[in-house]
């Protein structure tokens, strides 16, 4: 069959658009709207004394202005916590507007509306708003020795307290051979997508009716916020995500304040309104993720055998809770990664800071727990004398075990029980793709050239494509066009090729034929977004049961024409024909045709059909019960839990001594995400999150000072990757197929971040020989390190010095 | 009323179109393009001249539309990745050789970079003597003042040779 695409490199429909500069993103939507701007806190913490506008009234071009006073009904109140959870004791949201207090730099305190954004920001200048200022916290540590808080109402600046634990940790580890605790760091980053969020509004006055376009990863989802807050009936707002440049969780948060307000005003002004949002708006006003202090012991035997683990993390949840817990959640049920653990505590402490808050960033808390885990491993390897590799090996959950269930409770609130896997297979791949016996060779070559060269490598379990639920629509026309439809939503995945393969495999029709819309409400209204590496899962396992349906149905109608029985047919080229009977078929358009018992003639495909339309039969109705009119079929896919895909990485560095900058010299990944739909489209996000892992490792972090102003809210001071900075990646793959879906897949859209810092920290560490605690690195910190000589130097680097070899 | 503005009409050629417009004297060659001509495919990431989102083809050399005031552009010829690909005067279109490399070589996921990307490794292969083989330096140079969140470069590198190759083809 020509039409099987499934599993096949097919090059990008979404392409020529946006190649030719015919993408269609928010800003360059409503050519004629009015813009808004905003003014935001300048402060961290502080009290709003008054807000002074008189100045700004005169500036010609300005439309309306907006405070917290203009805000009414349940747009006054505070922004919905999204994922309420029973230990989230303490939760607080902002308001779309400030009342009163301001909890972060960057929160918007006033809206403008005027003819232009120039205008608009012209306007901004002029509003004086006073605060009296408040003591501001800053930073894991700061939030826990609670010497001020961030809520007046919540003086420990606990929001939650999440826990754990799959038995009595404290005996188990008490009878440990060895036990070993440590305290770590990792820094905030941010997902950074090129294009910032945005949203534009358009109200019909005479159909009183909304559209809302915006760069979003849950249009349904903030189609049902606008709904709500702006109390209008839910059929008479469309939200439609256009192309959305980049997401990375980011836009998975919602609803944004600036996703109300630009509704709200274009119904009171009766006029098109849009925001998008700039740089220096997206680092101050938007999301973060990452900084966690994470306590961890461990007990273990001589062998490297873990017998227990207890990790006591603090998490920086920024000034608000809007998200809930989830990245916490995630942090502590995805830290155990590939191991079996005898027994397993976590207590995730979230507390408030008055920064950006902190909602899912690609990983989202995963980046975190592998860190945590992973340098656990390395520790006991070090400890022993073992070799790193060894250590994880022993400790490795094996093929033999799945279903393996970890009595943990995931973010879904399911069970955390891994589907499939081969981690030993990820593991023996990884060392033949880096290299791994011929370390202490590269390192004595590095050596001979004046470098100090080390290896590190780091295990990951990623629990993908949880429920509850995503659907797809699959309609044939009488064109022979096939439409395809899905609400979530795009943010460069590749979802319309991907979801486009599905159907022609599943439905035998010419992939030119099929067109497929994400994201638009319009389309269809029910979904729950893309994030947590679902939309391959959830909407491809859908899509692929809507195809099935009218699969079904084609044969059924086909078969009364064919005078055959459906077993008996296929369908090619999108056409249905009967096995091994060449000229015995029917186009797939003209069952389309058949399938609505009105017809018509409007067009050849309709006069067409009413040559294999029979008589009928007078005593049974046109439209069977239980049938209906038209080639279309809607399904959902609806998982009993999370699918988990899994993967090793291993880079090695090479460390100048002169500038102690730090070279990612190779960089291999061993990915397993079950069957793959489109490889080229999985080893592209396998790239991309390879270069997002590597930032997080050495370059991105977000320098706050301590009165709570971010000192690097630009490209040209937060460092993100450029071509320079991003290693050659060598990829291998494995394939455990999920059973627990009928395409057999898992995701794959985060899992290229996810061990960057985890193993990245470990190869540093080998390289200098001194400990490292805290993560990201710069050449500065790391020669300050190693110029301490009270830092902690490694067993390894202390054996490595006894018998000579360079350190 | 304060009226902050004062305005210019400027002559340009976009694309091989002369194009006249009036702007303020403020606005960014970047927000005259998408905004004042239409031509939205030219993107804006940072505003800062850092991302290199926004370039476009100024008499020749590349340059980041939002480091420059409409203004400036007065009586110069202004390419944008709108007028990359040329006409195949049968209703078509033929592609820049660098935009079929983009898409053979999966060089892009969300797309909002891959203007910058493609005007930048335009202006660079137009401006070599593309019957030389293209070295991986050349092809680092190129692609390394623009940023893109979503590949992690390696297929944009990947589509540059490509481009290069099919151009020394041509050559």
């Amino acid at each position: 069959m020509t039409t099987k695409l499934f599993g096949e490199p097919v090059r990008r429909r979404e392409d020529a658009r946006l190649i030719t500069g015919k993408g269609r993103y928010l800003d360059d939507i409503g050519h004629d709207a009015l813009a808004a701007a905003f003014v935001r806190s300048p402060h961290a913490h502080a009290r709003i004394t008054g807000i002074d506008v008189d100045a700004a009234l005169e500036v010609e071009g300005l439309v309306a202005l907006y405070t917290y006073e203009d805000l009414a009904g349940p747009m006054a109140e505070p922004l919905p916590v999204l994922i309420p959870h029973p230990q989230l004791h303490a939760p607080r949201t902002g308001y779309p507007l400030a009342n009163g207090e301001v909890n972060h730099v960057g929160e918007p305190v006033v809206m403008v509306v005027a003819t232009d954004r120039y205008v608009a920001e012209d306007v901004c200048d002029r509003i004086v708003v006073s605060y009296e200022e408040l003591p501001v916290v800053v930073g894991v540590d700061a939030a826990r020795a609670a010497r001020s808080c961030v809520h007046e109402e919540i003086p420990d600046n606990v929001a939650a307290r999440h826990h754990q634990e799959t038995g009595d940790v404290e005996p188990v580890l008490a009878d440990s051979p060895r036990t070993l605790s440590f305290t770590q760091y990792i820094e905030r980053s941010a997902c950074m997508p090129m294009e910032g969020k945005g949203v534009h509004a358009k109200w019909d006055a005479d159909d009183d009716s909304l559209r809302v376009y915006t760069s979003t990863q849950a249009s349904t989802s903030v189609r049902a916020a606008i709904a709500a807050k702006l109390q209008l009936s839910l059929d008479k707002v469309e939200v439609i995500a256009p192309d959305v440049g980049g997401g990375f969780g980011v836009k998975i948060m919602h609803p944004w304040p600036e996703e109300l307000l630009i509704p709200m005003a274009a119904i009171a002004l009766g006029q098109e309104v849009k925001w998008s949002e700039d740089r220096r708006e997206h680092f101050i006003g938007s999301a973060h993720e990452r900084q966690q202090r994470q306590e961890i012991t461990v007990g273990y035997d001589d062998d490297g055998r873990i017998t227990a683990l207890d990790v006591h993390i603090w998490h920086d949840n920024g000034a608000y809770t809007p998200y809930g817990i989830i990245v916490p959640i995630v942090t502590a049920t995805q830290l155990v990664g590939p191991y079996a653990l005898p027994v397993y505590r976590v207590i995730v402490e979230s507390v408030y800071t008055n920064t950006v808050i902190v909602t899912p960033y690609r990983g989202a808390g995963r980046p975190q727990g592998c860190y945590a885990m992973e340098r656990t491993m390395d520790r006991i390897a070090d400890e022993l004398g073992l070799d790193r590799a060894v250590v994880r090996e022993r400790n490795l959950i094996q093929p033999d075990q799945f279903p393996y269930d970890h009595q943990l409770t995931f973010q879904d609130g399911r069970p955390v029980i891994y589907d499939s896997g081969d981690y030993p297979g990820l593991l023996d791949k990884l060392r033949t793709l880096v290299g791994w016996s011929e370390a202490e060779q590269l390192r004595a070559d590095a050596g001979a050239r004046g470098k100090l060269l080390g290896v590190g490598m780091a295990m990951y379990v990623e629990g993908t494509g949880p429920g509850p639920y995503e659907g797809g629509h699959v309609q044939v026309l009488g064109s022979g066009k096939v439409l395809v439809s899905t609400g979530l939503t795009s943010q460069g995945q590749g979802h319309e090729t991907a979801f486009a393969q599905i159907v022609a495999s599943e439905l035998g029709v010419p992939i030119e034929d099929i067109e497929v819309t994400t994201g638009d409400t319009r389309r269809f209204g029910y979904a729950v977004g893309t994030f947590a590496s679902r939309a391959a899962v959830m909407s491809g396992n859908a899509i692929a049961l809507a195809a099935r349906g009218v699969k079904e149905k084609a044969l059924r109608i086909a078969a009364e024409v064919l005078e055959a029985s459906p077993e008996d047919l296929e369908i090619d080229e999108g056409v249905v024909q009967v096995k091994g009977v060449p000229g015995t078929s029917i186009p797939l358009r003209t069952v389309a045709v058949l399938s609505n018992p009105l017809r018509y003639a409007f067009d050849e495909a309709a006069r067409q059909a009413t040559q294999f339309a029979g008589p009928g039969d007078d005593s049974k109705p046109p439209v069977a019960p239980g049938d209906a009119p038209g080639l279309e079929h809607r399904d959902y896919y609806s998982p009993i839990r999370s699918t988990f895909a899994s993967g090793a990485h291993a880079a090695i560095v090479e460390i100048d001594p002169a500038t102690w900058e730090i070279d990612v010299v190779k960089y291999a990944v061993v990915h397993d995400c079950g069957n793959v739909v489109n490889p080229m489209i999985v080893e592209g996000q396998v790239h991309g999150g390879v270069a997002q892992g590597v930032g997080g490792a050495l370059y991105e972090r977000m320098a706050y000072d301590a009165d709570g102003q971010l000192q690097n809210a630009s490209f040209m001071d937060f460092l993100m990757p450029y071509a320079s900075e991003v290693p050659d990646i060598d990829i291998d793959h494995q394939q455990t197929p999920s059973p627990l879906n009928p395409l057999g897949i898992k995701g794959a859209g985060e899992a290229g971040v996810i061990p960057g810092t985890a193993a990245i920290a470990s190869a540093i560490e080998d390289a200098v020989g001194r400990r490292i605690a805290s993560m990201p690195i710069s050449p500065t910190e790391l020669y300050d390190l190693v110029r301490n000589d009270s830092s902690e130097m490694t067993a390894a680097a202390q054996r490595r010095a006894g018998t000579g070899v360079m350190a | 009323m304060t009226r902050v503005d004062t305005e210019r009409t400027i002559t340009v050629t976009v694309n091989g179109v002369p194009r006249e417009a009036t702007v303020p004297v403020r606005r960014l060659l970047s927000d005259a393009l998408r905004h004042d001509l239409g031509l939205t495919g030219t993107h804006v990431g940072c505003e800062h001249g850092v991302c290199g989102a926004c370039t476009v083809i100024v008499d020749g050399a590349p340059v980041r539309s939002c480091l420059m005031l409409a203004v400036q552009v007065d009586g110069s010829e202004v390419r944008t990745v709108e007028g990359l690909a040329h006409d195949d005067h049968q209703g078509g279109q033929v592609m820049h050789p660098v935009q079929e490399a983009f898409r053979e070589c999966h060089a892009l996921q969300c797309g909002f970079c891959t203007p910058g990307f493609l005007m930048t490794i335009a202006a660079g292969l137009e401006g070599r003597d593309n019957s030389v083989e293209i070295s991986e330096e050349e092809v680092d140079e190129m692609v390394g003042g623009n940023l893109c969140r979503c590949t992690g470069y390696a297929n944009i590198k990947k589509a540059v040779h490509h481009a290069a190759a099919a151009m020394k083809d041509d050559a």
